[in-house]
């Protein structure tokens, strides 16, 4: 009996440590092939060369114009999803009446299950044409179209998260300020937000992390072209997408080419573990300020 | 005008704005629903469903891509279910608060952050060639089990925290070990919950394209897997591939096979809805 259940916990035990194992694996590997491509690229070129043309015969390595095309597609992702959701946040804590937010937050949850493929299939086969006939001369591929999509696509993070961190603000502080003849306007601008900043921060950083990470929409409709822009109306190339076009291509195993996934993938790593423990403390500095 | 009607009129125009900006995600999604069910249902008949990928867009079907999707839900299912309820079980009722326990915590949230296509190149140099699996079923699913891995253990955790102490206490003082314990009292007391969680996991699973692309999943392949070890395609990965193509034909085909993608992540969401309803309806401790 003792001796079984001994056991039982050893198994346990062994489960829970798998997820550690599981970081590990990611630095190992994320390390130890990049380290086998900056025996043959120097860190230095990686950094602050201006091109990045691996597949091709004149082989640059320079990193930041994946980085500029994962940037700007982020920018337009947040800059959609962040005024859209915290407005929609605000409405349905401080205006709308509980039958209506019963109804319309699951309604909003159904955009954060739909398969980021389809989202990309949306971006270039409506968005792209629709906003074609508005900006003439904008490119099929584009970052314009795969950001706002994306930005569709996390507004529902944004508005939960900072929903329950907006509701998680004391009553009293809320009737404080209608006591004092605020409007419900000037009550969440005044006092809501304020009080929840922190919370409301967090989703944002969230919310960055994951549209740098984001993948299919971007490898469908902003193009597969590096390059150093800020211009959203032309094909660029993401991090991401990089790393799916080598994998659907016949790159030789061991070869540069093949390590350049890796060197691409450690850096897009270090940018969300970096935004996602800034969370964490942003979150555990700050939020139990009113328990 | 003075002061406060200024102040009010503000007050309602946000109040519209409010409505416009809850509403225009919901349209958005009708309209992207209603684009792809018109350009798709054209294509969706039987012989889409149960026909072979080929070069020519009308006579290629989605046979072997669903096919996969389910293989991929099911060996997922079976690594997954597991090892996520058994860690969540030991982090919730074996695992001592402290640092231990603490890091543990942290890791786990952390790999949750961790972009899908992070874990595509884990699996592509651990499962597919360490381990020598080659672009298999088993190294697909292996791969998206450590990616839902987080998500099933914090549900995991969720759910047996809502099992009140005092269930406990009463098995403990009948006599019952410690995992007797979990066994009969914590783990059926919170499946409900831990089961809904899980679904919705398996339902981010099925909708990864990245990961399985990375881990060199195929867009083509000619047969219907058989066995774990047999290279195969998903649903996410057969739109993908004719999403890229120019022609017109197979922007049809691909949006047919969101249809039935959508089927499958709709159904699933669904039945993890229901549970859920069902189970808050059911416990009142």
């Amino acid at each position: 009996m003792r001796v079984s259940e001994k056991i039982i916990e050893g198994l346990l035990w062994l489960s829970a440590v798998i997820t550690v194992l599981v970081t590990i694996g990611i630095i190992w590997v994320l390390l130890s092939e990049s380290i086998g491509f900056f025996r043959q690229v120097s860190i230095v070129e990686f950094l602050t060369e201006k091109e990045w043309t691996p597949l091709f015969a004149n082989k640059k390595f320079g990193i930041m114009p994946l980085v500029a095309g994962t940037l700007l597609t982020t920018l337009i992702a947040i800059a959609v999803a962040l005024p859209l959701g915290l407005t929609i946040a605000i409405y349905l804590n401080e205006y709308a009446h509980a039958r209506m937010r019963q109804i319309v937050k699951p309604l909003l949850e159904v955009l954060a299950t739909i398969p980021t493929v389809v989202y990309g299939f949306f971006a270039l086969t409506v968005v792209t044409p629709f906003l074609q006939q508005i900006i003439p001369g904008m490119a099929g591929f584009n970052a314009l179209s795969a950001g706002i999509v994306m930005g569709i696509m996390i507004i529902p993070m944004i508005s939960s998260l900072s929903e329950d961190a907006i509701s998680s603000v004391p009553r009293s502080l809320r009737e404080a300020a209608y006591g004092m003849g605020s409007t419900r306007l000037q009550t969440s601008f005044g006092v809501m937000v304020p009080a929840a900043s922190s919370g409301i921060i967090v989703s944002v950083i969230l919310a960055i992390s994951r549209a740098v990470g984001e993948t299919m929409i971007v490898a469908i409709a902003a193009g597969q072209q590096p390059r150093l822009t800020m211009n959203p109306l032309v094909p660029i190339e993401t991090i991401t997408t990089y790393i799916v076009q080598v994998s659907m291509g016949d790159v030789p195993q061991g070869s540069l080419e093949y390590k350049t996934i890796f060197a691409a993938g450690i850096t897009l790593f270090i940018f969300t573990f970096a935004l996602n423990n800034l969370s964490f403390w942003i979150k555990k500095k700050y939020q139990e300020k009113y328990d | 005008m003075t002061n406060s009607e200024r102040n009010r009129l503000k007050d309602k125009a946000f109040q519209v704005f409010g409505i416009f900006c809850t509403f225009i995600g919901l349209v958005v999604l009708g309209i992207f629903l209603i684009d792809i069910i018109i350009e798709g249902s054209r294509r969706l008949d039987w012989d889409f469903l149960t026909s072979l990928p080929s070069r020519r867009a009308s006579r290629a079907g989605i046979l072997t891509a669903w096919v996969g999707t389910l293989w991929i839900l099911v060996l997922t299912t079976l690594i997954a279910l597991p090892l996520g309820v058994a860690a969540g079980l030991y982090l919730e009722e074996y695992g001592r608060k402290g640092r231990w326990a603490n890091f543990l915590e942290i890791n786990i949230a952390n790999l949750a952050g961790v972009p899908s296509i992070i874990y595509g190149l884990l699996g592509l140099e651990i499962f597919v060639r360490q381990m020598r699996l080659g672009s298999s079923l088993l190294a697909g699913a292996l791969t998206l089990s450590l990616l839902i891995l987080p998500i099933i253990i914090v549900t995991t955790r969720e759910a047996i925290k809502a099992v009140p102490r005092s269930i406990r206490d009463g098995s403990y003082a009948l006599g019952a070990s410690k995992w007797q314990t979990v066994w009969n009292q914590v783990l059926p007391a919170s499946f409900g919950s831990i089961l809904t969680g899980i679904i919705l996991a398996l339902s981010r699973a099925v909708g990864e394209t990245a990961p399985l692309i990375v881990i060199g999943a195929l867009a083509y392949v000619p047969f219907t897997p058989s066995s774990p070890l047999d290279e195969f395609t998903v649903l996410p990965i057969q739109i993908f591939n004719w999403t890229s193509r120019p022609q017109a034909a197979f922007l049809e085909n691909a949006a047919a096979a969101i249809i039935a993608l959508l089927v499958i992540t709709f159904l699933l969401n669904g039945i993890a809805v229901y549970l859920r309803n069902r189970q808050q309806r059911k416990i009142k401790w």
